[in-house]
Order: C-alpha cells, then sequence, then structure tokens
C-alpha cells in the first residue's frame, strides 16, 4: 500500500503544534470538581431498578433470571419469540453457558466463529438475533457496557434486527464516569468498547421516534439477579 | 471595504421569515428540544455543577492542547490508527482521497460529521469519482435533496413529513408513497443496509478524542456511526484540532451534559469508543483505521485568550435551539456550515469577520445561546468583541479579516458626528435643524433609510434638553 503521507503531513503537523504552542495562556490549570458527580450514589438493589426504568423508557425489554435460570430464559425467549436461530460467541464465557445448556430442536445457536468477510451477506440477511454478555451497567441513564473482541466480536450486537444481552445485577455501577473509574478505562481500552441504551432509533422525521432505525430494532436484557 | 459576493444573512433571513411552512417546523422542533433538556435538569444546582465541571475540563484540556495532541497521537499511532494532520480543508479532501485510492476504495458510506460539511468532503469525492453516502437518516433525507443540514444535531430539522414522504416515494426505488414514520425509517433502513455491506470504506466523526488510550469516542442514536466504523474494511475519522481531552474519565462529565443539552436525552442509544482496527484474533472490524486532525483556522482561534473559549463548544445544538432568531429563520437562512449563534461566532473567525460582518450584527444579544451552552461560552459577549474585530485592525489582533467589514459610508458618518461633536456652536446648530426640520427628512432618504426600513421614522423633540434647560435657567448647559 502506499503510505498518503507526504510533506504536507510533517508541514501541517509542525505548524500546526507550532501556532498552538507559540499562543500564550500557560497558567495553573482549573482543578475540576467533581461532587456532581460523585453524589449520584445508590444502593445495589436501586441500581438495578433504575438501570431498568432508564433503559425501558428508552424500548428496552427486560427478561428477569437467576445465575441457575437464565440459560432457559434466553432459550424460553427464542422459541417464544420464534427465533430462527441465535448468533452467539462460542469462546465467550456466557456463550459456553448457553452452548451447554442449549437443547437440540427450536432456535438454532449460531456460532460467530470465523472473520465476518466468510459470511458478511449471511449475517445481515440471514441472523434473526446475537446474543452478548456484558461487562457492567450503568444505574444513573440506565446502559450496558460491552466489550467487543476475539470472543464476542462487534457486529453481534449491532447488524442482527434483535440484541439479547445478558447483564449481572452485581455489575452494575452508579454512573458512565463511575464504572470508566472501576473497570480502569481511563487508563486501557480494547479496540472496541461500548455503551448501549437501547434499541436503534432515530428522531430525524419530525421529531417522532421511530425504532430500528439501522441497528437492532429490539434489545432484549437478561437482568440475572446475583445480589443475594 | 466588504468583499465582494458577500452573503447577506439579513437578505436571506428576511425571506426565510415570509415561509410559514418553514417556521411552523423549526418552531415545533425547537419548542420539543426545549422541553425536553429542561427535563432532563430538575435540580438547578445539578445542572450548574456540572457545567461548571463540563467548563473546567473544556478551558483545561484547551491550556494542554498541544501536549495532549502529542500524546493522543502517540497512543494513537502505539494502537494502530494512522494519524493525519491538515491545516486547511482542501489538504484533509486531498488526504482522504489518497487513503481512499490507497484501498481502491469508490464508496464511502459516512456517519454524521460537521467537520466533513465544513469541507464540503461529500462534493470533493464526487468530483473525484467517489460515491459519497450519508447514512444517518437526517443527512440522507437531506443529500437526497441536494440540501445541506439546517441544524448540527438535527439535519433535516427544517422538513416535515409530508414532505420527506413525497421525496421518499420519487427518489428511493420502489417505494410506495407513506407518511407512516416507521415504514419510511424502514424504507432508509432497506436502502442503507445494503450500502452498509457494499461500502468499501466507512467515514466518521469524532465528539471526543482521549489522549491517555488514544481513543475516538462517537455518540449516536441510530447505529449508523458502528455500521460505518466498524462493517467496512477502511474506517477513516475526521475531527477539528480542538476535540482532544486527558481521559475517558473527563469525558463522562461532557458526555451527560452532551446529550440532555442537545436532545434531552439522559444519554444516547449508543456511545462507541474506538481504540484501533481490527485487533488480533478479532474476526470484524475494520483492517485500517486513519484519523484526519483538522486546523481549518482553529490554531488561529486558539492564539487569542477571550476567543479561545469558542473551541470549547462540543456541538450540542443547545444555542440554537434556545435562539429567538435561530428559532424564526432556520438554519438555512445563515448560509454557513455551522448555523445559530455557535455559528455566528465560528463562521466569521474561520471566514474573516469581514466577509460574514451582518452574521456577527444578526442577533439580539438577548443572552439565551450564553445561558444554556453547557461548557459556559460567552457568545454574546464575543459577537460584541467581533462587532469591532469587523471595524478595526487593533494591535495584538489576530481575527481572520480583521478591519474589512468598515464601509467608507459608515467611516464618514461617523467622522462628522465626532466633528459636530466636538465644536458647540456646530453642535448647537445641528441640533437646532434637527429638532426643527428633523420631521421633515423623508424616511426613505439615504441612511435614514437603513432605520426605517422595519421601523418607523422617530420624530425629534421640538426642542433640545440643553434649550429647555437654558430656557429654565440651568447651569453648565
Amino acid at each position: 500500500m502506499s503510505e498518503p503521507r507526504t510533506d504536507t503531513h510533517t508541514d501541517a503537523r509542525t505548524a500546526i503544534l507550532g501556532r498552538l504552542r507559540a499562543a500564550d495562556g500557560a497558567g495553573p490549570l482549573p482543578v475540576p470538581d467533581t461532587a456532581v458527580l460523585e453524589r449520584r450514589q445508590w444502593p445495589a438493589a436501586e441500581r438495578m431498578v433504575r438501570l431498568r426504568k432508564g433503559m425501558e423508557a428508552v424500548h428496552t425489554e427486560f427478561l428477569e433470571a437467576t445465575p441457575a435460570t437464565w440459560p432457559a430464559v434466553v432459550r424460553a425467549f427464542c422459541d417464544g419469540a420464534g427465533l430462527k436461530n441465535l448468533l452467539y460467541g462460542p469462546t465467550s464465557e456466557a456463550g459456553k453457558a448457553l452452548a451447554a445448556a442449549w437443547a437440540p430442536g427450536g432456535t438454532q445457536l449460531m456460532p460467530y466463529d470465523r472473520p465476518v468477510e466468510a459470511f458478511k451477506h449471511e449475517l445481515f440477511t440471514g441472523v434473526d438475533a446475537g446474543f452478548t454478555g456484558t461487562v457492567g451497567g450503568v444505574a444513573e441513564t440506565g446502559g450496558l457496557l460491552l466489550m467487543p473482541g476475539p470472543d464476542e466480536p462487534r457486529l453481534m450486537s449491532l447488524v442482527p434486527p434483535v440484541h439479547i444481552a445478558l447483564l449481572k445485577a452485581s455489575t452494575i455501577h452508579d454512573t458512565f464516569w463511575s464504572a470508566v473509574k472501576a473497570l480502569g478505562w481511563g487508563r486501557s481500552l480494547p479496540p472496541n468498547a461500548l455503551l448501549i441504551s437501547g434499541p436503534s432509533k432515530t428522531a430525524d422525521i419530525e421529531q417522532t421516534l421511530a425504532y430500528g432505525v439501522h441497528g437492532p430494532k429490539r434489545l432484549i436484557v437478561v437482568l440475572v439477579d446475583d445480589l443475594a | 471595504m466588504h468583499a465582494e459576493h458577500e452573503v447577506l444573512f439579513r437578505d436571506s433571513a428576511a425571506k426565510a421569515l415570509l415561509d410559514p411552512q418553514l417556521r411552523a417546523n423549526f418552531r415545533r422542533a425547537m419548542d420539543g428540544l426545549i422541553t425536553k433538556r429542561r427535563n432532563q435538569f430538575p435540580d438547578p444546582r445539578d445542572l450548574q455543577d456540572l457545567r461548571d465541571l463540563s467548563t473546567t475540563i473544556r478551558s483545561r484540556s484547551l491550556l494542554g492542547l498541544p501536549e495532549l495532541l502529542e500524546q493522543f497521537e502517540v497512543n494513537c499511532t502505539k494502537n494502530g490508527i494512522k494519524v493525519h494532520w491538515a491545516e486547511t480543508c482542501e489538504q484533509a479532501n486531498e488526504l482522504i482521497l489518497s487513503i481512499l485510492r490507497a484501498k481502491n476504495a469508490k464508496t464511502l458510506v459516512k456517519g454524521k460529521s460537521m467537520v466533513s460539511e465544513e469541507m464540503h468532503l461529500n462534493a470533493f469525492l464526487e468530483a473525484n469519482g467517489i460515491e459519497a453516502l450519508e447514512s444517518d437518516l437526517g443527512e440522507y433525507i437531506i443529500q437526497l435533496d441536494g440540501e445541506t443540514p439546517s441544524h448540527i444535531i438535527m439535519p433535516a430539522i427544517h422538513k416535515n413529513k409530508d414532505q420527506i414522504a413525497r421525496q421518499f416515494s420519487q427518489k428511493i426505488k420502489d417505494a410506495k408513497y407513506t407518511e407512516d414514520v416507521d415504514e419510511l425509517t424502514a424504507m432508509a433502513r432497506r436502502v442503507l443496509r445494503q450500502k452498509f455491506l457494499d461500502a468499501d470504506a466507512g467515514l466518521s466523526g469524532v465528539n471526543f478524542a482521549v489522549a491517555e488510550t488514544g481513543t475516538l469516542c462517537l455518540v449516536e442514536n441510530e447505529g449508523n456511526g458502528r455500521m460505518s466504523t466498524h462493517v467496512p474494511p477502511l474506517h477513516i475519522a475526521v475531527m477539528g484540532l480542538e476535540k482532544v481531552v486527558a481521559t475517558l474519565e473527563d469525558v463522562a462529565p461532557l458526555y451527560a451534559i452532551l446529550t440532555r443539552s442537545a436532545t434531552g436525552q439522559a444519554v444516547s442509544t449508543y456511545f462507541n469508543m474506538i481504540t484501533g482496527p481490527r485487533g488480533e484474533g478479532e474476526k470484524d472490524g475494520p483492517q485500517e483505521v486513519h484519523l484526519v486532525i483538522l486546523d481549518n483556522g482553529r490554531s488561529r482561534i486558539y492564539a487569542d485568550p477571550q476567543l479561545r473559549a469558542t473551541l470549547r463548544c462540543i456541538r450540542c445544538g443547545a444555542c440554537m435551539n434556545h435562539c429567538p432568531v435561530y428559532t424564526r429563520v432556520g438554519g438555512h437562512a445563515y448560509e454557513a456550515v455551522y448555523p445559530g449563534p455557535i455559528g455566528k461566532i465560528l463562521t466569521p473567525q474561520m471566514e474573516g469577520v469581514g466577509v460574514r460582518h451582518d452574521l456577527i450584527h444578526g442577533s439580539s444579544l438577548c443572552g439565551a445561546c450564553g445561558e444554556v451552552c453547557p461548557v459556559e461560552i460567552p457568545i454574546p459577549e464575543i459577537l460584541v468583541r467581533l462587532r469591532r474585530e469587523a471595524t478595526h485592525d487593533d494591535e495584538g489582533s489576530n481575527v481572520a479579516g480583521r478591519g474589512t467589514g468598515r464601509t467608507a459610508t459608515e467611516d464618514w458618518a461617523w467622522r462628522l458626528w465626532a466633528g459636530v461633536l466636538k465644536r458647540p456652536a456646530l453642535y448647537r446648530l445641528a441640533a437646532w435643524f434637527a429638532t426643527r426640520f428633523g420631521k421633515a427628512l423623508p424616511a426613505g432618504a439615504p441612511l435614514i433609510k437603513n432605520w426605517t426600513r422595519s421601523r418607523t421614522k422617530p420624530v425629534p423633540a421640538r426642542r433640545s434638553l440643553s434649550e429647555r434647560m437654558r430656557a429654565e435657567g440651568g447651569k453648565h448647559v
């Protein structure tokens, strides 16, 4: 590949940084007061309620489960919704547990086990739903935190019309800010990390909300109550 | 002197005011947005604290901007993101073209990016044989009609459902006429999904750039941003150089205040953090990610301690939603990439205060914009400052086009005024004439016409104040 960098690149970079450095205004850095973020705190049980309320307000659907029952809950939903297949990550923790409990018949489990190029068209046209885990949730506004990667590819939560996400109540943080701190995302991040609060939506036509414009039309959260 | 081919806000605003459909579309939309924003901030103390925090974070990021940009570049490069710098829009366009050509890319699917609008990237790429398709629903709607965005967050806000229904039925293949919003949305979904699947490359803007981790943050509701950045094999991001902050912890409060200020949402559907191309063992994501950092006048704005506040902007659009002028004339009347109050201070600083002189004056200085700005940009104060810059070439100023908004007529009028005021006898004579014969001056006379076009002609008192004072035995007059 021919590198598009030319002399213009270094010239532009040097010139821009030079101009920025030449500007005065160096002084003591103002110290941010984060009290407004710190006072957003709730007990664990309330965090679960808040997250659910926030996400339901933007059309997310919830299924209640326990650490023991969640694979059956996912299965019952898929069969009930008449899903032909469910895309999952065969090497992820949640994916392995799901596959182990999946009985034959009804909705077929479909592993995302090859590069997208090998089945891009099928992914866009022939997959009914995608199943992913989460690395946490956000109570204040409602929201799921995902770290797509080799075990759970990025497009699983985006391309299929239904996204089913597994969330453990114990991983729900107060705010996005406190989640970033707790997960160490301020220091290092994987190639992709994500917050999702609901199914894809738009209000671009006369401010009227419409769901499922590009991404999933439905977001189903399987909320595992592991607080006890 | 005023530049030739000057675009007059005054004229386009007057035209827009006569369009009842446009005014109704904007009024309804802005009222809705104002209410939704207000509902997101029930506690005034929380709002003020969050504004203060966001302002501090943005100011602090700007203070250390050159260092943050360098750190950001180092970390992006480490993550496999190729970083490019452009001083001008032309350079940025050329860079993007060469990146696309190197990959032999013919089709580009775009997530919403105001910087790409600033660059007029679509027209440039089309001229070079590359299809650039907008995928944000609002951007898609206006691209079908060859229009530009009328709002930075909701680009198609000037159109109503009927207009879009007609447009879709005429321009989308096999589309039937419907005014059902869900069906219209489904039509766009069908067309655009195929485009995402086929596109050779995707382009996006950047809402926040994180120096510590080399991360690009994208805020969106539709998922078209994720589609554009994750599905095609090549992702190109463009950003203004002011977007960088130190850490993701800094981003959290900015993100919180952005969605609430912009659309009255507590949180957007997606907050996408991109820290590199497809990694080791990953099965999807682009093989290459490029980032173009654009200056286009920003480093010049940065050099001025007062005007630098302009660069704190996080592009929420709250200033336009609350602006009495914007609400009445809509976004297109500004004939600028960035409309509304933020556009009124940004556009003249980028294009020159002389060229867009009347944009700076097209404000009642009511202060609503400054009051709702989540990062407390003193837009009214900056407007006043730019009004001076437009007519003065002050020492130490580096404002683009400073002094070029001065006109001979205005100059002459002020000189005359000063001359009269400096000479008491002449002043008394002029006052005598004005009080006795001012009434007889026709409303259509030159200069007076500028005032009387939209106001009634003032009738001077029969005797001036000093005359009356003198008559009543007052001293020192």
